[in-house]
């Protein structure tokens, strides 16, 4: 069963209606063909027109679609399979919010890895709803240093709602975890591209962000809060959620505009939970891309390119001298 | 039963007869409540002559702690905030800036400075909590980036001292790339092998600690500092338990491994001199 949000209410009408009329014909052999095929361009057309005018709450969303692919499934499909995951920081714990490991993707290693997600309530509980803990990080960065010794490039998929508050999170030094992450990748040898494929919530998403290539898909929202708390924060209450996520301009667009992403991956019309397979594909081929482009430039320039990158980001008044 | 019953009358004093001690004259500790005068107070560097409750202070004050002869150049003096988002909650973004500049004196939540310390030439970056919560924003990242800068440049230390809420949500994902914009640089004073020195203090959290604040060659913290990346109202919610006695204070940090030592206040600037002549001292 397809799940729909409340702004897809005129999605699910026409997805019924083409159950329907494809049931009619098993049961009874009539040719609807007509019908059908009229319905599916009108499936994709309204597709397009709720799709081509979300809101940036509704971006938000959509991006914690439940039928939103999550990390591990772009990782076998782009690597169709050839794919071992890797486990544990060495230290503490495998966490279970946090995977990675080495796949084959057209021809060339990747050590890939990134926040996951569950698909139902018991994975939701043990993936610890996308949020890591310190060994998440520390797990992460055991893993680039192993791509930087095999000079394997870096691919990260970010989809977390934060990195997790927990007592024990805080005991094993969460705050230093992400840290050593952001300084680490800033020099990390081989080449990084990181890809915003769902939820990109502050610390939590830095910690696995740094990169040559940052990309959103259009689908998503990366910003240093989420829309909920920043509303109870700023406006002491739940209810401006709405006018907290204009006001962030966490969207895709708004990231690029302001120049603190490099580029946005188009999703399939109606969204990456709509057309799953054809998400990954336009994903892959992006990863493609992008490689082709790093992999040639020398290691220094690479890191020389990206701290220039992050260190010029950022609006400040001069002021008098 | 009349267990609970007000047996003496009276104890309640009316406000207007409640005795207000003029303000500016003494110093309360909100710790253990012992009052002193404001002199002596300042004498004792804002540190409880009592409980030794280290009183929140500011850039100015630690400039003037640290500095020989309270002797600074602060460079970057002039940088304010900018508004790119237009960011609107229940004030402007930018009348907010105005308005707490005003109250504070300051251009924003930190000052860069440099000179010498006890000896030593360094450049200190000490943030002011009461801009904003010494929140995180461009002006923050910028100023700590271009004292780094500073630092290479003229082949000097760099010490940051930390006193901050977290990112500053006005501005969004521009604060949240202050982070990655902070570690970055301090790449490059690593790369030309001089020192930072992160001193946490009352409080750290959010960004600030899951940046700069955890990167320090050596990490170091004021007594009974808050130090965390998820606030204490914040992670008591989530696990839905009282936290226990003395979480994400300095000295829990210590035991868990994350500092390398604690250090008053009175004890700060040699403790500095100190920690440089040793990192500056090999022969070999």
């Amino acid at each position: 069963m397809a799940n729909y949000l409340e702004f897809e209410e005129s999605i699910k009408e026409i997805v019924e209606q083409l159950e329907q009329a494809k049931e009619l014909e098993e049961k009874s052999q009539v040719d609807v063909s007509k019908t059908t095929k009229a319905l599916e361009k009108k499936l994709k057309d309204e597709r397009k027109k709720i799709y081509e005018n979300l809101s940036a709450w509704q971006k938000v969303q959509v991006s914690r679609h439940p039928d939103r692919p999550y990390t591990l499934s772009y990782i076998n499909s782009i690597t169709k399979g050839d794919f071992i995951e890797l486990h544990g920081d060495r230290n503490v714990k495998d966490d279970k919010a946090m995977v990675g490991g080495i796949g084959m993707i057209d021809g060339q290693s990747v050590m890939f890895i990134g926040q996951q997600k569950g698909i139902n309530t018991k994975m939701r509980q043990y993936r610890n709803f996308g949020m890591a803990n310190p060994e998440g990080y520390r797990k992460a960065l055991r893993l680039m240093k192993l791509a930087e010794k095999f000079n394997i490039p870096v691919v990260t998929f970010i989809d977390t709602p934060g990195a997790f508050p927990g007592l024990e999170a805080e005991e094993r030094g969460q705050g230093e975890a992400i840290a050593r992450n952001l300084m680490e990748m800033t020099t990390l040898k081989v080449p990084i591209i990181c890809i915003i494929i769902g939820e990109g919530a502050s610390g939590g998403a830095l910690g696995i962000g740094i990169g040559d290539k940052v990309l959103m898909m259009e689908n998503t929202w990366y910003s240093v809060i989420s829309p909920e708390s920043c509303s109870s924060i700023l406006w002491r209450s739940w209810d401006f959620k709405e006018q907290a996520a204009e006001a962030l301009k966490l969207t895709a667009n708004d990231m690029l505009d302001n120049k603190l992403i490099d580029g946005i991956i188009k999703e399939p019309i109606g969204g990456a939970h709509s057309n799953p397979e054809e998400a990954y594909e336009l994903v892959k081929k992006e990863i493609i891309k992008q490689l082709d482009k790093l992999i040639p430039l020398e290691a220094d320039k690479r890191v020389a390119n990206r701290i220039r990158k992050f260190s010029n980001m950022g609006v400040v008044n001069e002021g008098k001298k | 039963m009349g267990w609970f019953k007000r047996i003496k009358h009276g104890i309640l004093t009316p406000t207007q007869e409640k005795k207000e001690t003029p303000e500016g004259l003494w110093y309360k500790c909100p710790n253990c409540n012992t009052v002193v005068p404001q002199d002596d107070h300042i004498e004792n560097l804002y540190v409880c002559i009592e409980c030794n409750h280290h009183e929140r202070i500011g850039s100015e004050e630690y400039f003037n702690l640290l500095f020989d002869e309270g002797k600074y150049s602060e460079i970057n003096k002039s940088l304010s905030a900018a508004d790119p988002l237009k960011f609107k909650d229940t004030k402007d973004y930018d009348k907010r800036i105005k308005a707490t500049q005003e109250k504070t004196k300051l251009k924003d939540a930190v000052r860069t400075a440099h000179g010498t310390v006890d000896g030593e030439k360094l450049m200190v970056a000490a943030m002011d909590f009461n801009f904003i919560g010494g929140s995180m924003g461009s002006v923050v990242g910028e100023k700590i980036a271009r004292a780094i800068d500073y630092c290479i440049k003229n082949e000097m230390g760099f010490m940051m001292i930390s006193k901050s809420g977290g990112a500053r949500m006005m501005e969004a994902a521009y604060s949240l790339m202050q982070m990655a914009k902070t570690s970055a640089k301090l790449t490059q004073l690593a790369e030309a092998k001089l020192p930072y020195l992160s001193f946490l203090t009352d409080p750290t959290t959010g960004g600030v600690t899951a940046s700069f604040a955890m990167l320090g060659d050596l990490n170091f913290a004021e007594p009974n500092a808050l130090i965390g990346f998820a606030g204490p109202r914040v992670i008591k919610e989530t696990i839905g338990k009282d936290l226990p006695e003395g979480f994400q204070k300095s000295e829990f940090l210590l035991e868990h491994g994350f500092l390398d030592f604690i250090v008053e206040r009175k004890n700060l600037k040699t403790k500095i001199g100190q920690v440089l002549r040793l990192l500056n001292s090999s022969k070999s």
